[in-house]
This record gives C-alpha cells, structure tokens and sequence, in this order.
C-alpha cells in the first residue's frame, strides 16, 4: 500500500526538531533511517499530519569515546555500528548483536535512534541497552534528561519519551576486558526478528561468578533482565554443571512469554532455557580472570 | 494535497529536478515518474527486497524511503548496471549461472549482490547467504543465485588483480 497524505519537513537542528514535533500536538512523527515507521505508513497504521525528517541533522551520527562510556549519537546506523573498531573493542557483545539487526539494506538506513524509540519487544538494540545498563539522553524543546534504559523501555512499542521529545543519544558503559560475554538468538530466518534471545556478560573470580547481567527477549512485552537468574549465578556457588541447571530452571520460569504466530509460548519457554545454557557457558570460557578478582 | 517539495536527485548519472508529494515513495518515483521499471515492488513494507536501490553507494529499500527525504542524492537502479561495454559483471554471472527465473527478484537481487561485494569482496559462501538473506526469491531459485554471486566475486577480484599489475 501507500503512504497516506502528510506533509513533509526537512529539519537541520535538535532544538527545531522537538519545535516542530511540540507545534504538531501529537500528530507529528519524526523520520530517521524509516525502517520501521514506513512500514507503518505503507500499512497506514499511522496517519500523521507531518513528517519531521532528522536526517540532515549535523552531529547526530556519531560513536565517540568518552573515557568510561561509548556515547552513540541518535542518527547513527546500524551499519555503523557494526564496522565500528571501537565497539568491537570496548562493547564486543553489542557489536555481535549488529549483525543480527536485521539485513544489510535495512542496516545501512536503520538508526539506534529509531530503534530504541520504536521500542520493538523482538528487536536486538532495545534488549543490548538493558542489558548494559544503557543511558537515555532525550531532549525537548524546554529541557533535556536522561534515563536508564529500563526507565525508557515501558511496554511494547511503548516508551517514556513525552510528546514533543527525542531520543538524541545513548550512552554505554564499556565493558571490563575480563569479561566474558555471549550472545544467542534463535529466528526462522536470517535476519528476521527472535523468537528468543540471551546476552549475557559475565565476570569470573577462580571458580564463580563475581557479575553478571542477562538480558532477554521474545519472551515478554519488553526487553527483560533476568534479575532472579543473576541473583542465583553470582550466589557464591561455584559455576559447575548442577549451577548451570539451576539457572536455566530459573530463566524458564521468570519468564511469560505469549503465544503468536510464530511460536508457542511453551516453546519459547524451552527456547530462551536452551539459549541461557549456551549463553553462559559461552560467556564463562571467554571471560578471563580479573586482575583484581 | 500536502505542499509538493521540490528535489535534485542523479539517478544512473543523470541528473533530474522534481517536484514531488510528500508520501510518494522512491520505488514509486522511480517507475512512475522516471519510467525506471526495472526496480520491482514487491511487498512495499520493507521485507522481500526485490525494490532494493543503491542511494549514494549503500542498498537501501525504495519502497522504504521518500523521494521527498533524497534532495541531492545519487541513486543507482538495475538500469545503471550496465555499460557500453557491457553487462556488469554480477549480472554477466546471474546469465552464466541460470540465476534468475521468472525474474522479479532479480534486480532486488543483483543490487545487493553489487553492495554486497563491494562491502566484503572476499566474501565467503556463509556471507554471501547471510548477504542475500533479505532477498525473496519465490521460485526458490536461491542455489544458483548463491553460485552466481559466488563466481561474480571471483571474477572482480581477478578484474582488481589485473587493473593493479
């Protein structure tokens, strides 16, 4: 199908941006890379009155290093990130994730930006945000804020971000060198969106694990840490066979997955298990012992 | 009618001045206004690929993007391929190689095989599969397209070999 009638705005600042977006009351959208939100228009399950398009907006594309934290500008794409030797480095585990974005042609228009703000629960970057502890920066045309990913990420396809705000950056810890991280999806097809997914990044101290976060999706209306399954890894057991059991039962039943076309909810359940068992013993061989551990 | 916009867009090297409505899409444009039917609409929600397009070197979905949104870029459809001298040497590959059927996925095809090798030109069998992934061929043609690719990259890296002696 066709888009229906809207009209077009061509934007090359922030503050005339979240102008423009406060002046539509509700009725307009912003166009970054359009992977999602054409779609959306293509289908008409949307109908705004303008289209704010952020793309010639200087100095929203951007991975910078800022010491403690990788801060990633709105407007960057995907593709971007996937060829990026700095997040290869600091934030290995993110730029695994990247390739499973979706397909070439969408990676080379898809943003982080539009990703996280569209707030798919079965997308990759809205999960990789929770799972380390990503920050939000969002401006409006009074004031600008920042919040944590599991502020941002309120239901599917539903965030905090007040009418008349933008998503303008996001922010990374980067990762300790000793750690150890995996990432495992299961789709039907390349590039299609998870039926479930695990990462995980993980710290070892001798025989047990020091930290560890988990991240998941397609088992729920939003991307989820499973903070129970954390909890029982970093309990002081030493990570052996019977602990690697015990998490796997844990994530099974922390989690509450629906029924759709793709899969059943008890089949999701046995996947993100099946999917946590790798994970974490993918994550414990590559993580190395910390220094100071 | 929303306001038209106007728009400078090079598509296969020739340049055109437009004035467009704001929902019309590249893929539309392309066909209709410019009379480029090579570029194929298939689903137009982003998923089958066969409209794929290079804006300003990279593939990207027409049916994803707005003629509105491309003042000033270059735009390279199936037509571009070719040369006088001619055919491009993905496309010479997809003939020796019985790598098109009915043919509607074809340009989608040959598009982001171009962008494919050009981002990893050693790419490997695994690549040029994972490559070609957002591509539907629904004569499940995918065996011989794969070859093709596969061939296509040996033949640029022998053309690249040679154009550096």
């Amino acid at each position: 199908m066709k888009p229906p009638p809207f009209e077009y705005l061509s934007v090359d600042s922030v503050q005339a941006a979240t102008a423009a977006l406060a002046a539509a009351n509700g009725e307009g959208k912003l166009l970054a890379g359009g992977q999602s939100l054409m779609p959306m228009l293509n289908f008409r399950l949307l109908r705004p009155s303008v289209l704010i398009d952020i793309n010639r907006i200087p100095d929203l594309a951007y991975l910078k290093d800022e010491g403690e934290r990788i801060r990633i500008g709105a407007l960057t794409r995907h593709r971007m990130i996937e060829t990026s030797e700095l997040v290869a480095r600091q934030l290995p585990v993110l730029s695994e994730a990247m390739g499973h974005v979706a397909h070439l042609a969408i990676r080379n228009r898809g943003t982080i930006g539009g990703s996280l703000s569209h707030a798919d629960p079965a997308a990759e970057l809205p999960m990789m945000s929770m799972l380390l502890d990503a920050e939000l920066e969002l401006a409006s045309a009074k004031r600008r804020r920042t919040l944590s990913a599991s502020e941002f990420f309120v239901a599917a396809l539903t965030t905090d971000l007040a009418e008349g705000e933008m998503l303008v950056s996001v922010s990374f810890p980067k990762m300790p060198p000793s750690a150890g991280w995996a990432f495992e999806e299961v789709a039907r097809r390349s590039g299609d969106f998870a039926l479930a997914c695990v990462a995980i990044c993980l710290e070892r101290s001798g025989d047990r694990v020091s930290h560890v976060r988990i991240g998941m999706m397609g088992v729920g209306d939003t991307p989820m840490r499973a903070t129970e399954t954390e909890a029982l890894l970093t309990s002081g057991r030493p990570l052996d066979d019977h602990l690697v059991a015990a998490a796997v039962g844990s994530i099974r039943a922390s989690v509450e997955p629906n029924t759709d076309l793709h899969a059943s909810a008890d089949y999701r359940r046995h996947l993100v298990g099946v999917l946590a068992e790798r994970a974490i013993r993918r994550a414990w061989s590559r993580a190395t012992e910390a220094r100071h551990g | 009618m929303a306001k038209s916009v106007s728009i400078s867009i090079t598509v296969n090297g020739r340049a055109y001045r437009h004035d467009v409505e704001p929902r019309l899409l590249l893929s539309d444009f392309l066909r209709i206004e410019l009379g480029l039917t090579g570029t194929h609409v298939g689903c137009e929600h982003g998923v089958c690929g066969a409209c794929t397009v290079l804006v300003n070197g990279d593939s990207a979905r027409s049916c994803l993007l707005l003629a509105a949104q491309l003042d000033g870029a270059e735009i390279m459809t199936v037509e571009g391929l070719a040369t006088s001298g001619g055919l491009h040497p993905v496309q010479k590959a997809f003939h020796d190689h019985h790598a098109l059927q009915c043919g509607f996925c074809t340009p989608g095809m040959l598009i982001t095989a171009v962008d494919l090798l050009k981002k990893s030109p050693l790419a490997s069998d695994e690549e040029i599969r994972e490559g070609l992934s957002g591509n539907l061929c629904r004569c499940t043609g995918y065996e011989n397209i794969v070859r093709a690719v596969r061939a296509a990259a040996d033949a640029l890296k022998s053309e690249n070999q040679e154009s550096a002696l």
